[in-house]
C-alpha cells in the first residue's frame, strides 16, 4: 500500500464519518459545522488527485459560500424547530432500501472494473492544468456555450431567490 | 511529490501552535470559577432570555446574492488566465459573462433587496 | 552550492544526509526536513507577531500624538513580552451555556487560518513557499476558514453581543469577497497564471502602476476582510461592547488578536506581492536571498503601515452604509474594472512597453472617475429626491 492509498482511505473515512454526523447529529449548527468537515475532506479528495483548481474552488464555493448560507438559515430558524423535530419519518425504509440498492447496484457495476489496482500516470510537471481548463472553457469548439448559459444559470438562481425573498416580505 | 504536502504540513504546524498556546494558558492560568463569572457578558446585568436572537431575513439574502457573485468570479478564474494569449474574442466572451449577471445585481437593486430595512 | 546563494537547499541536504545517516527513509527523511522547515517559518512569524503588537501600539500612539509603550525596556520593546505573560497567566474562563468544542475550536481555526497563508507566499527567488498554480485562490480559501471561525466563535459563546458582531463580521467578510476576488483577477490577466512567483515574475513594471484602481480596490477589500476600521462594525465597542469575541479570556482571546495582527501584516505583504512587486527591487534580489526577504518584509511592513493609517483616520461606518457601498458601488465597479483591465491588455498586447503602461494607466484613472461621477451623480440626485420630500411633510406639520 503506497501513501496515497493510506491519505486516501484515512481522508474517505473521515469524509463518510463526518457525514454521518451531518445526518444523526440534533444540534443543527452543529449539523452545518459537521457539514464543513465533510465538505473539506472532499476537498482533500480533490487535492490527492492533483485537481488544484476544483479542490480550492470546492473550499471557496462550498465552504467559503455555501456552508456559511446554510449557517444563516439556521440562524433563521426558531427555537421549537430545533429540539422537538423526529429524526426519521415513516418512509425512513424506502431509502434505506435505495441506498442498499444503489450501493448494490455500484458494487455490482464496478465489480469488473480494473482500474482499482492501477496507479494513475503522473502529470508532467509542465502541464498547465488551470490554462487548458481556462482554453476548454473560452475556445469556440469546447465548451463556451456552456460557460456563457452558467451565468444564465446563475442569473435564474438570482432572480429566484430574490422573488422569495419579496414574496416573504 | 504532490504539493499539497507541504500545505497539510502548514495546515499541522498551523493548528499545534495556537493549540500548544492556548495549553500553556491553561497550565499556567488560575482556574475559579464560579456562577456568576461564567454568566455571560451583558454589561453587567443579568443575562435576559437566550443568545439565539431571532436573525434579520437581510443577513440570508446577502449571503444568497454573495453566493451567486462568488460562482461567477471563480467561472471567470480559468478565463482570466488564458486571456493574454488568445486575443480580443475571448474578451468579449467575458464581458458576455458579467453583463449577464450585472443584469442580475441591477435587478435585485432595483427590487430593493440590496437595501438595509 | 553556497550557503548564501541558496540557503533553505543547503540547510535541508545537510539536515537530509544527518537523516540518511540515521537509518532513516529517504521520503521520510524529506518530510520531516519539510516539516523542520515549516515549523521554524512559522516560530520565525509567531515572533514576528509578538513585535507587530508593539509596532501597531507604537504607531497607533503616533498617530492619536501619545508616546505609546515606553516604560519596559528600550522604546518599550520588552512590552509585547509583558502582555503575552499577562494572558498566559489569566484566567480561562468559559461562558455557562457555551458550546464548549466549538468555542474552544474557534480561536484554533482563526490563528491556524492566517498561518497557512504563509504556505504560499514566496520569500525569495530561491525560497518559493509551496508553488501552487492556484495560489490567488488559496488566499480565498485560507479566508473561508477564517470567516467559519468567527461565525462559530460567535455562535458558541452563548452571548447576544458575541453573536451579532460575528454575524455582522462575516456579513463584511463574505460582501467584500466579491470584489476582493475580481481584483485578484488583475495580476492574473497580466500575468497569465494564478501562481504567486510567475505574478511576481512577470512584473517588470509594477502592476500599481498598470492597475493602481485595482491595487486600490484589493487593499479596501482587504481592510474589510479583516475587519479592521473603517469596518469594524463587528466590534462596535459603543454598541457590541467587542463583538464575536467578547467572551474570550486569557490565551484563547491572545490568538484572536494576534491573528488579526499577523493577518494584517499578511495582507500587506500580499498586497505588495501581487502590485508591488514582492521580493523584486531593481535586481536587489538576486544579490542574496536574505536580501530578497528583507526587500519583502519591507513592503509589507509599508503595506500594513497603510493599513493602521487608515484604521486610525477613518472613523467607523453603520453596516447598511458598509454593504451599499460593496454591493452598489464597488462589485460593479470591480468587475466593469477587470473587464477594461481585459480590453485594453487584448488591445494593447502589441503595444510598446511605455504605451502598454500608460494605457493601462489612463484606463484606470478614467474607469476610476467616470465611477465617482456616477455615484456623484446619483447621491444628488438621491439626496433632492429626500430633501424634496422632507419639505412638504414640514409645512403640513
Amino acid at each position: 500500500m503506497t501513501g496515497e492509498q493510506i491519505i486516501f482511505l484515512i481522508t474517505a473515512g473521515y469524509t463518510l464519518g463526518s457525514g454521518l454526523m451531518v445526518v444523526t447529529t440534533r444540534n443543527l449548527v452543529h449539523a452545518a459545522l459537521w457539514l464543513v468537515a465533510t465538505l473539506f475532506g472532499v476537498a482533500v479528495t480533490y487535492a490527492l488527485l492533483n485537481a488544484n483548481f476544483i479542490a480550492v474552488v470546492q473550499i471557496v464555493v462550498y465552504i467559503g459560500a455555501i456552508a456559511i448560507l446554510f449557517i444563516f438559515a439556521v440562524m433563521l430558524t426558531r427555537k421549537d424547530l430545533r429540539d422537538n423535530t423526529p429524526q426519521m419519518n415513516k418512509n425512513w425504509w424506502v431509502g434505506a432500501l435505495l441506498a442498499v440498492l444503489t450501493f448494490a447496484g455500484f458494487a455490482f457495476l464496478l465489480q469488473g472494473w480494473s482500474g482499482f489496482s492501477k496507479t494513475a500516470a503522473a502529470i508532467p510537471s509542465e502541464f498547465d492544468a488551470v490554462g487548458a481548463l481556462g482554453e476548454a472553457l473560452v475556445s469556440p469548439n469546447a465548451y463556451v456555450l456552456p460557460f456563457e448559459v452558467a451565468s444564465v444559470l446563475l442569473l435564474a438562481a438570482l432572480v429566484g431567490a430574490v422573488y422569495l425573498a419579496f414574496n416573504k416580505k | 511529490m504532490n504539493e499539497w504536502l507541504y500545505v497539510a504540513l502548514f495546515l499541522i504546524v498551523g493548528l499545534i501552535i495556537p493549540i500548544g498556546a492556548i495549553t500553556a494558558g491553561f497550565i499556567f492560568g488560575p482556574k475559579k470559577p464560579n456562577p456568576i463569572k461564567e454568566s455571560t457578558y451583558e454589561c453587567g446585568i443579568e443575562p435576559v432570555g437566550e443568545a439565539w436572537v431571532q436573525f434579520k431575513a437581510q443577513y440570508y439574502i446577502f449571503a444568497l446574492v454573495f453566493l451567486v457573485f462568488d460562482v461567477e468570479a471563480v467561472l471567470l478564474f480559468p478565463w482570466a488566465v488564458k486571456l493574454g494569449q488568445l486575443g480580443l474574442y475571448v474578451v468579449i466572451e467575458g464581458i458576455i459573462f458579467v453583463s449577464i449577471l450585472i443584469v442580475g445585481l441591477v435587478y435585485t437593486w432595483r427590487k430593493g433587496m440590496l437595501e438595509w430595512v | 552550492m553556497n550557503f548564501w546563494n541558496d540557503p533553505l537547499k543547503v540547510a535541508a541536504d545537510w539536515l537530509e544526509g544527518i537523516f540518511a545517516g540515521w537509518g532513516m527513509d529517504a521520503v521520510l527523511a524529506h518530510v520531516l526536513v519539510a516539516f523542520l522547515g515549516v515549523f521554524l517559518l512559522i516560530i520565525i512569524l509567531m515572533v514576528l507577531d509578538i513585535f507587530l503588537v508593539w509596532v501597531e501600539r507604537k504607531v497607533v500612539a503616533r498617530f492619536q500624538d501619545r508616546l505609546g509603550p515606553n516604560r519596559v525596556g528600550p522604546f518599550g520593546l520588552i512590552q509585547p513580552f509583558a502582555d503575552i505573560i499577562k494572558l498566559m497567566i489569566k484566567e480561562d474562563t468559559t461562558p455557562g451555556g457555551a458550546d464548549k468544542v466549538v468555542y474552544n475550536l474557534a480561536p484554533i481555526l482563526s490563528m491556524a487560518s492566517v498561518l497557512i497563508l504563509w504556505a504560499v507566499v514566496p520569500l525569495a527567488p530561491v525560497m518559493l513557499g509551496v508553488d501552487l498554480n492556484v495560489g490567488v485562490l488559496f488566499l480565498i480559501a485560507a479566508g473561508a476558514i477564517g470567516t467559519l471561525s468567527i461565525i462559530m466563535a460567535g455562535w458558541s459563546s452563548n452571548n447576544k453581543f458575541a453573536t451579532i458582531g460575528g454575524f455582522r463580521q462575516v456579513a463584511v467578510m463574505v460582501s467584500f469577497e466579491i470584489p476582493m476576488l475580481a481584483m485578484l483577477m488583475i495580476p492574473v490577466i497580466f500575468s497569465g497564471s494564478m501562481n504567486m512567483n510567475t505574478i511576481i515574475e512577470s512584473q517588470n513594471v509594477w502592476y500599481f502602476l498598470i492597475s493602481p484602481l485595482g491595487a486600490l480596490i484589493f487593499l479596501i477589500a482587504a481592510i474589510a476582510e479583516l475587519g479592521r476600521a473603517p469596518f469594524d462594525l463587528a466590534e462596535g465597542e459603543s454598541e457590541l461592547v467587542a463583538g464575536f469575541n467578547i467572551e474570550y479570556s486569557g490565551m484563547k482571546f491572545g490568538m484572536f488578536f494576534a491573528g488579526e495582527l499577523l493577518h494584517a501584516f499578511t495582507f500587506g505583504g500580499f498586497w505588495a506581492i501581487l502590485f508591488f512587486g514582492g521580493y523584486r527591487f531593481f535586481g536587489l534580489e538576486q544579490v542574496s536571498p536574505f536580501l530578497a526577504v528583507l526587500i519583502l518584509v519591507i513592503k509589507a511592513m509599508v503595506g500594513y503601515w497603510v493599513i493602521m493609517w487608515v484604521r486610525y483616520t477613518v472613523m467607523r461606518i453603520r453596516i447598511d452604509q458598509m454593504l451599499a457601498f460593496n454591493w452598489k458601488f464597488l462589485t460593479p465597479l470591480a468587475f466593469v474594472l477587470v473587464l477594461v483591465t481585459a480590453l485594453a491588455d487584448a488591445l494593447l498586447a502589441s503595444a510598446p512597453t511605455w504605451l502598454y503602461v500608460s494605457g493601462m494607466f489612463l484606463a484606470n484613472v478614467l474607469t476610476g472617475w467616470a465611477a465617482l461621477e456616477i455615484a456623484r451623480s446619483a447621491t444628488h440626485k438621491e439626496r433632492e429626491q429626500l430633501e424634496g420630500a422632507k419639505q412638504p411633510a414640514e409645512v403640513s406639520h
